[in-house]
């Protein structure tokens, strides 16, 4: 696409730098009540220009109510969101659900807010990989062909933060690995930050640079690697992780061929053929 | 032509051209049901405005804005599911409407007009008021048209995005509780959501962008309007009833047609 060498997989932003700009959102203290119900208490998280911070947990954990304190969509009950000034943020929904009788194409979903070129549009559906679904009505599209779309509309914004909930929902496991690829090139390319929630622990790892597991409160944060070794996270995940790492496996040779990169997570390094430690990219 | 029956064209003709565009976006939000309870309160309205001496359509129009409100927070709080709350508060403002009317005894309303419509008894003032208040609502309409969408399409992404969604939300209630108020001379509280929802559905699978369904609507609202009242005139059929019947009759076409054309 451009010039700019991108960033290796395997080195994120360091936080402890000297003269290091200040974080595009900051939590501290976040706690959310629904009524009687409380969500999330005491979540601290901040997500740096350029880094991938993913967010991890079981379902009904906040993971998405975290999302929405961040895009201000949810008020917190206690604790403070700060956004840098002049913050753009990007946002790619769970899923969309444009009801049947909206006639809506791709285009006019992609500039039903903001404007925009054909020439920006051919070239973010360019860079999103999915060229030709501009005339069709949205309701047409497959999973991943919506998810990319979703992520395009995102980009029309040029932001500097980049929020994605579940961004391979509905999406097969090669689509997934070349979803996660997609996320990892546009941080490399734009240097945006990114703020990612998921509920897949393999594919999402080794793209991210930061692993925050979710429920309720944070269990655990840091690289992915201590995270997947951090008892708690083994707690919550042990069985999932197992099942996946069998499935994980079975496409590995998927991965290889068109060069992603395999999670060195601890529960799999088993069924790994590569060795621990190995990337490849 | 008769005075009489070119007013009930004039006026069924304006109430449509507004309907038509408003319905399909009641239609892309599915508030059918919402819509329905909006107009079953509008008898309350009726019943207030007389009650009030602060004429009927005002009446309803606020009658409608306070309902939808109140629907509004209640939804929010999520105690009951939305079709239960809806279909508590349609009928209990029906009925607390029938009541009020009843209770009135130096009131002798004619309560089939007000429930069925009254189409060939509008009057010049109605068509002033019909099309001095259709031009305001879609007025309104063009001004929220492109937020509308957007928040129709995704609302936490609209937020997002900067569409002050709840505003728009309060204006498009407010362009129902309008309409609604309009058309109940013409079709009756118990008809008004047909002229919403089924020129909005019959136009769908002919328009290409959500701008083409709008106007296509209300084309064929206004269709609808002109077979209704001629049906009504020729077969001497209540000419509200008349009408939904048409408009229900090309949206029976508008799915025949696609099917032989697939």
């Amino acid at each position: 696409m451009d010039a700019i060498p991108p960033l290796p997989l395997s080195q994120p932003p360091v936080a402890d730098a000297v003269g290091l700009p200040p974080p595009l959102v900051t939590v501290r203290g976040l706690g959310v009540r629904y009524g009687a119900r409380t969500v999330l208490r005491g979540v601290d998280l901040t997500v740096g220009a350029g880094e991938i911070v993913t967010l991890i947990g079981p379902n009904g954990a906040g993971k998405t109510t975290l999302v929405k304190a961040v895009l201000g969509l949810v008020q917190p009950s206690e604790g403070v969101v700060e956004r840098a000034p002049g913050l753009t943020v990007g946002y790619m929904p769970q899923r969309l659900s444009v009801d049947p009788t909206l006639p809506l194409t791709v285009k006019r979903f992609l500039t039903l807010w903001g404007k925009a070129t054909d020439a920006e549009l051919a070239a973010v559906l360019e860079e999103v990989g999915a060229p030709a679904v501009l005339r069709q009505p949205v309701q047409s599209l497959s999973g991943g062909e919506m998810q990319r779309v979703l992520l395009a509309r995102a980009l029309l914004r040029r932001p500097k933060l980049l929020v994605l909930d579940e961004p391979v929902q509905a999406v097969d496991v090669h689509g997934q690995i070349a979803l996660f690829e997609l996320i990892a090139r546009i941080r490399r390319e734009r240097g945006c930050g990114v703020l990612l929630v998921s509920h897949d622990l393999h594919l999402v790892m080794a793209r991210t640079d930061t692993v925050v597991c979710i429920n309720g409160h944070v269990c655990c944060h840091g690289k992915p690697e201590d995270v997947g070794r951090h008892p708690e996270y083994v707690a919550l995940f042990g069985r999932h992780a197992e099942a996946l790492a069998v499935y994980h496996h079975a496409h590995d040779h998927a991965h290889a061929a068109d060069g992603c990169v395999v999670a060195p997570g601890e529960e799999h390094r088993h069924h790994h053929d590569h060795g621990d430690g190995v990337r490849h990219g | 032509m008769d005075d009489f029956l070119l007013r009930a064209l004039v006026g069924g003709i304006g109430i449509a051209l507004v309907a038509g565009p408003l319905g399909c976006v009641v239609v892309w939000r599915r508030m059918a049901y919402f819509g329905d309870t909006l107009a079953h309160s509008a008898l309350l309205g009726v019943a207030l405005g007389f009650l009030f001496g602060i004429g009927l359509n005002t009446g309803v129009v606020l009658v409608c804005v306070g309902i939808a409100t109140l629907l509004t927070l209640l939804q929010e709080r999520r105690t009951l599911a939305t079709d239960t709350l809806l279909g508590i508060v349609s009928h209990s403002t029906l009925s607390l409407g029938l009541l009020a009317l009843a209770a009135m005894e130096a009131l002798r309303v004619d309560l089939l007009a007000y429930l069925f419509g009254d189409i060939l008894a509008v009057t010049p003032a109605d068509l002033g008021w019909i099309w001095g208040g259709g031009a305001l609502v879609l007025g309104g309409l063009i001004l929220i048209w492109r937020r509308l969408i957007a928040m129709t399409v995704d609302e936490d992404l609209a937020r997002v995005e900067g569409v002050p969604v709840r505003w728009v939300r309060l204006g498009f209630m407010l362009l129902i509780a309008g309409t609604i108020a309009l058309a109940m001379k013409i079709v009756g509280i118990l008809l008004v959501t047909s002229l919403l929802i089924i020129p909005a559905a019959a136009a769908r699978r002919f328009a290409p962008n959500p701008e083409a369904m709008a106007v296509l609507a209300a084309a064929i609202g206004a269709l609808s309007v002109a077979l209704g009242l001629g049906a009504s005139l020729y077969a001497d059929l209540p000419s509200g009833p008349a009408v939904v019947a048409a408009a229900a009759a090309l949206f029976v076409a508008s799915q025949v047609i696609v099917g032989k054309s697939l």
